[in-house]
């Protein structure tokens, strides 16, 4: 988003009307850049063309990390440094250990997602976001169009485009 | 297209409210003077807790032979009051995370300000296990770290172990959760600054939100495996709070139905913390157009069913005791009924199991200030069950040479009122410089579910379908 791109924005103020201009612009040829909403819109993420996240994939994987530490955390300690007969049970006594490692899952896999959405978002403290526009925190719903993206359609056309698609404003940026 | 809700659904947001109304009407408090009410509540809420700090930092430099513990009582008001916060805080993660994975839509008013309470519950919970430790510099020994004596590591066998994990996994995944939701409306605060300090904190901790919509998907998926791990975890965490009882072999302690029987429980006394909270924000802060006679209903509705499964656990119990064919067990059983605490024993019974069923009746469940008044009552009769549990299952043991009573001293009940300043000062605080209400989710809900969302867009919606 940087200042030198060349942005033409349709502003819309309803849910259901930005997911249905969504279509009908792409139908006319254009490329849609993406589209900045106040809340979760479902299904507008694939009807603008973005690919499913794999952020469950690597919830997942921090999951399966977090047992394995945590589960030779424990078996380092219990069993091969210095074992201890606790109740006549075994050295490896996996049963009592479910709880810890479950937390030590659940604690990886929360802190693994987290910190990746927040990288793949490029969000941490202090950035400061060129919004396209301001009202998009409260109740306005924005498509962004790249100008220099779209060549083949001109910029008159691409205003008609979303005037015709339920825009309540049009701005350039 | 969006959402389908059926037409005999009562509405969630009410007074015909369009989005940039929810926007104004929740970020108000937070850009406005505090109000006078606010002043009031929050100073008290500070002289309590200055009082209880005092309290808190004799229990710590003199050593718990401050409280009225003796030989034989070795646990009282300390771990009553540590299972008493933990269970409160409880409903914040039911709320935030199972009604989400349900589907539940009413839960997007309450959540914010339920997960916050979830948070200073915990911490309240912590601060009778440092003080219980009696050597509070030394907590860090709970932790498996390399250390002089060997090294000697702490006892994965052990269920205080399973405790100190369990407990602060909790409070820092509670933690994470209700700061990413409250991430966008961080940034909606930030958009609306007039102010430079305010918009450089709002901006600072909204990380840079834009709200575009690949982030927005990742975001409900990042949501929904917080939700779907917050979910065992809660469970699994007053499972392991009630497998510190039922591991030992006290009698009263060592029963198998301790792990359902405290979850419920503490589900039922965190929805009643829940209640209480709600009906005093929503009328401090004029919610009443978001927090509506529907949530409050909804809510009363828990209260019972967790309160009926509770009542259950209680004759379950006693029935066991006496098929059991233990007469320890058995002697505990009836000493908490009818020995010298036996008036805990029936408050807790008149206050958890029969004035829940109160709500059974729609004129009763729908009063707010019977709901107000019982909502105390939950949480009283819950301190008791504790209480009964504890005390009474400790205070006559295998040798009556040794049978004592249990009298606490101003550090038991001063240390008690710290938890309730340090809570209050909290959650005042929260209130006044964060948005209560998720503003983002509310929204989400509201074109299916708000009373009057102005005709025009509802007419567009239907022509384009």
């Amino acid at each position: 988003m940087s200042s030198t791109t060349n942005y033409i924005l349709g502003v819309y103020d309803d849910e259901d009307e930005v997911l249905h201009a969504v279509s009908e612009v792409k139908s006319k040829g254009i490329k849609i850049e993406d589209v900045f909403t106040p809340f979760p819109i479902h299904g507008l993420d694939r009807a603008v063309g973005h690919e499913r996240t794999r952020l469950p994939i690597a919830a997942f994987m921090f999951g399966v990390l977090g047992l394995a530490c945590t589960l030779s955390l424990i078996s380092y300690t219990m069993v091969f440094d210095w074992p201890m007969i606790i109740g006549g049970k075994d050295f490896f006594a996996l049963p009592n250990w479910i709880p810890v490692s479950f937390e030590g899952t659940v604690l990886f896999t929360a802190f693994g997602l987290v910190i990746t959405f927040c990288i793949s978002n490029n969000l941490y403290p202090g950035n400061q976001p060129d919004l396209l526009d301001i009202r998009i925190t409260d109740d306005k719903f924005v498509m962004a169009i790249n100008v220099d993206k779209n060549k083949k359609v001109s910029a008159d056309d691409i205003k008609k485009a979303l005037k015709d698609s339920g825009a309540i404003e049009v701005n350039v940026k | 297209m969006s959402h389908v809700v059926s037409p005999i659904r009562e509405k969630l947001v009410t007074g015909g409210k369009s989005y940039s109304d929810v926007t104004h009407d929740i970020c108000k408090q937070v850009e406005g003077e505090p109000t006078k009410e606010w002043k009031w509540a929050f100073g008290i809420s500070s002289i309590v807790f200055i009082y209880g700090a005092y309290c808190l930092f004799y229990t710590w430099w003199q050593g718990i032979g401050v409280w009225g513990l003796n030989k034989t009582v070795g646990w009282a008001w300390d771990i009553t009051n540590f299972v008493w916060w933990v269970g409160i805080g409880h409903a914040g993660t039911l709320i935030s995370a199972v009604l989400l994975l349900f589907r539940q839509k009413w839960r997007t008013s309450i959540n914010r300000s339920a997960e916050a309470m979830t948070i200073f519950a915990v911490l309240c919970a912590a601060s009778f296990i440092l003080a219980h430790m009696g050597r509070p510099w030394l907590a860090h020994w709970a932790l498996p770290l390399p250390n002089a004596f060997g090294s000697l590591w702490v006892n994965f066998n052990s269920p205080l172990v399973w405790d100190v994990f369990a407990i602060s996994t909790y409070l820092s995944v509670s933690l994470l959760f209700w700061y990413m939701g409250l991430v966008p409306d961080l940034a909606s605060i930030r958009d609306r600054a007039t102010t430079k300090g305010r918009k450089f904190w709002y901006g600072l901790f909204s990380l840079g939100w834009t709200g575009s919509s690949k982030t927005w998907a990742r975001y409900e998926y990042m949501s929904l495996i917080l939700a779907g791990i917050s979910t065992p975890l809660v469970l699994s965490v007053h499972t392991i709070v009630s497998m510190d009882f039922a591991t030992s072999v006290i009698p009263g302690w060592h029963t198998t139905i301790f792990p359902p029987y405290f979850v419920a429980g503490a589900i039922f006394s965190g929805f009643a913390m829940v209640q209480t909270l709600l009906l005093i924000t929503r009328v401090v802060f004029k919610l009443e157009d978001y927090i509506t006679i529907e949530h409050i209903e909804m809510m009363n509705i828990v209260i019972t069913v967790t309160g009926s499964i509770v009542g259950i656990a209680y004759l379950t119990e006693f029935f066991i005791a006496w098929y059991s064919g233990v007469e320890y067990e058995s002697y505990a059983f009836i000493n908490r009924a009818t020995g010298p605490y036996w008036w805990a024993y029936w408050m807790m019974m008149t206050c958890n199991v029969i004035s829940p069923q109160l709500f059974w009746s729609k004129a009763i469940r729908t009063n707010l200030m019977v709901s107000f008044i019982l909502s105390i009552v939950v949480n009283v009769g819950m301190w008791f069950e504790r209480f009964v549990i504890i005390v009474t299952s400790l205070h006559r043991d295998y040798l009556p040479s040794s049978w004592a009573m249990f009298s606490p001293t101003m550090y038991d009940i001063g240390d008690y009122i710290f938890s309730f300043g340090l809570f209050f000062t909290l959650f005042f605080l929260f209130a006044k410089y964060l948005p209560v209400v998720n503003m983002a989710e509310v929204k989400a809900v509201m074109k299916g579910v708000s009373s009057n969302f102005p005709e025009k867009k509802k007419a567009t919606k239907k022509t384009e379908e």
